[in-house]
């Protein structure tokens, strides 16, 4: 097999110059679908049954929970592809998605717990559910804060992904939580196999937020990893023109 | 692929599989801590230790829900669809506190059987539903089945 | 599809639960607004960072030329 498309895939500079002109895109995308979703959301269809308008915390509660559990992958698996390939750029996505993934399970937990209190009648109880998901955002947090712990960068990269990797038991936890154990936090509404069970019409929007949210995560991951890129590279001359061009 | 790199793939694997193996041994070794309560039936078969702060989860059965008039004491049946346990109650309870809902109780099981509540959580179902639309009927008996905890 | 709130005060209050549903979309906006921005405050600081050294470096390499611009006469003139 010919690896040579996957080692060029890991030149900072390459990747630097190759993803600029999605971004404008992107932004446009998550800001056109995260609007018209809220608006959709928050006022245009009808309250829940038992739980009345407090539901509408679901357009954003469900997409955050949603990106922060498949962004672990993306950090845990860049992590993994630098430590076998030693590559500098998938370092640099596994910190830009650690950071991202900490925002997003921090939203997750804040409006989770902002919706508990109307419905369940608590803002915070250690269930499996929500336990699981505290110890994913410090898994997050433990990542960061790795990465700033050893002086060589090298070596505070491959003690981060170790984390990472080590962390990735937490996201099937996470998930199966709520049919493994008795909890307080009802079973996935949403499903691949079978039927989901959410009204078309309260579906449209959470789609459009799930959308909104994923083309988000794809845009800032992005400018965070070339960020980062043009930091670690700050004694390259290509790193250098970036930075004082377009001034 | 480099043979250097395929050993780094394996060790990779290996942690990954091992640390999975290690907490996965230790969440099966106390599963029963992991559960955030008690179904009625393990109340019924004597597992639940008493003097002692535990929760109950189960659904309140139509129609057993006794408040007092002049008190806020409240007395209601919560079901697993095996067994029954009464619990009795003296605070405001949740807004979505329903007959034919789930709920979760914390409090101390007194030796007559009965759960003594300190707190009591309302706990929903995973169907979003706009409100002309629920089927009380189906709901119910899903409910009563113990299909809602 | 149609609002479902007979006028603002309704859609603010949203039946008791506004003030949860309102602070986590509030809260959610500010997150995601941060996240969008730190790329750019970050590489700001870099510019700035990256100009300062560019400073320094040249101002070390002026200072290097005119000591031994002015050194040079002297050496010259020391005794061997």
């Amino acid at each position: 097999m010919n690896w040579q498309w996957f080692h060029r895939l890991g030149s900072p500079r390459w990747f630097y110059q190759k993803t600029g002109a999605w971004l404008p895109w992107l932004a446009l995308a998550s800001v056109v679908l995260l609007s018209v979703g809220s608006v959709w959301g928050l006022g245009f269809v009808y309250e829940h049954g038992q739980q009345g308008n407090s539901y509408r915390i679901i357009y954003i509660h469900v997409p955050a929970a949603l990106l922060a559990l498949a962004g672990y992958y993306v950090m845990a698996i860049s992590g993994a592809i630098g430590l076998i390939w030693r590559m500098k750029l998938s370092f640099a996505v596994m910190r830009a998605a650690a950071s991202i993934g900490a925002v997003l399970s921090f939203i997750c937990l804040v409006t989770g717990s902002l919706w508990g209190k109307p419905t369940w009648g608590t803002y915070w109880e250690w269930e499996a559910r929500m336990t699981s998901m505290l110890i994913l955002l410090f898994l997050y947090i433990g990542v960061i804060a790795l990465s700033h712990a050893a002086s060589r960068e090298q070596s505070a990269d491959k003690a981060s992904a170790l984390l990472a990797l080590v962390g990735t038991v937490n996201i099937p936890i996470i998930y199966w939580s709520v049919n493994w154990w008795n909890s307080l936090h009802q079973r996935a509404t949403l499903r691949v196999i079978e039927e989901s069970r959410i009204d078309p019409v309260m579906f449209y929007p959470l789609l459009i937020m799930i959308i909104g949210f994923y083309c988000m995560y794809a845009w800032t991951l992005l400018t965070h990893t070339r960020t980062l890129l043009l930091k670690r590279e700050m004694r390259t001359k290509w790193a250098q023109d970036e930075l004082l061009g377009g001034r | 692929m480099h043979p250097v790199r395929k050993q780094r793939l394996i060790l990779v694997l290996v942690l990954v599989v091992l640390s999975s193996a290690a907490v996965g041994f230790v969440a099966y070794a106390m599963r029963g801590n992991i559960d955030f309560f008690y179904p009625p039936k393990a109340f019924a078969a004597g597992e639940v230790p008493m003097e002692k702060r535990i929760r109950a989860g189960g659904c309140v059965i139509p129609g057993s829900v006794q408040r007092a008039d002049d008190s806020l004491d409240v007395q209601f049946v919560i079901t697993d669809g095996v067994a029954e346990l009464t619990v009795v109650f003296d605070k405001i309870l949740p807004d979505l506190f329903a007959e034919g809902e789930a709920a979760v109780i914390a409090g101390r099981l007194l030796p007559s059987g009965v759960l003594q509540a300190d707190q009591v959580l309302a706990k929903h179902d995973e169907n979003y539903t706009p409100p002309e639309v629920a089927d009380t009927m189906v709901s119910h008996e899903a409910c009563m089945n113990g299909g809602k905890i | 599809m149609e609002f479902q709130f007979a006028n603002l005060s309704e859609f603010l209050t949203m039946g008791g639960h506004g003030i949860f549903v309102w602070v986590s979309y509030l809260m959610t906006f500010l997150a995601l607004v941060g996240m969008a921005i730190y790329p750019r405050i970050a590489r700001r600081r870099l510019q700035s960072e990256l100009l300062r050294q560019q400073k320094n470096a040249q101002r070390r390499r002026r200072a290097v030329s005119e000591r031994t611009a002015t050194k040079a006469p002297d050496l010259a003139k020391e005794p061997a």
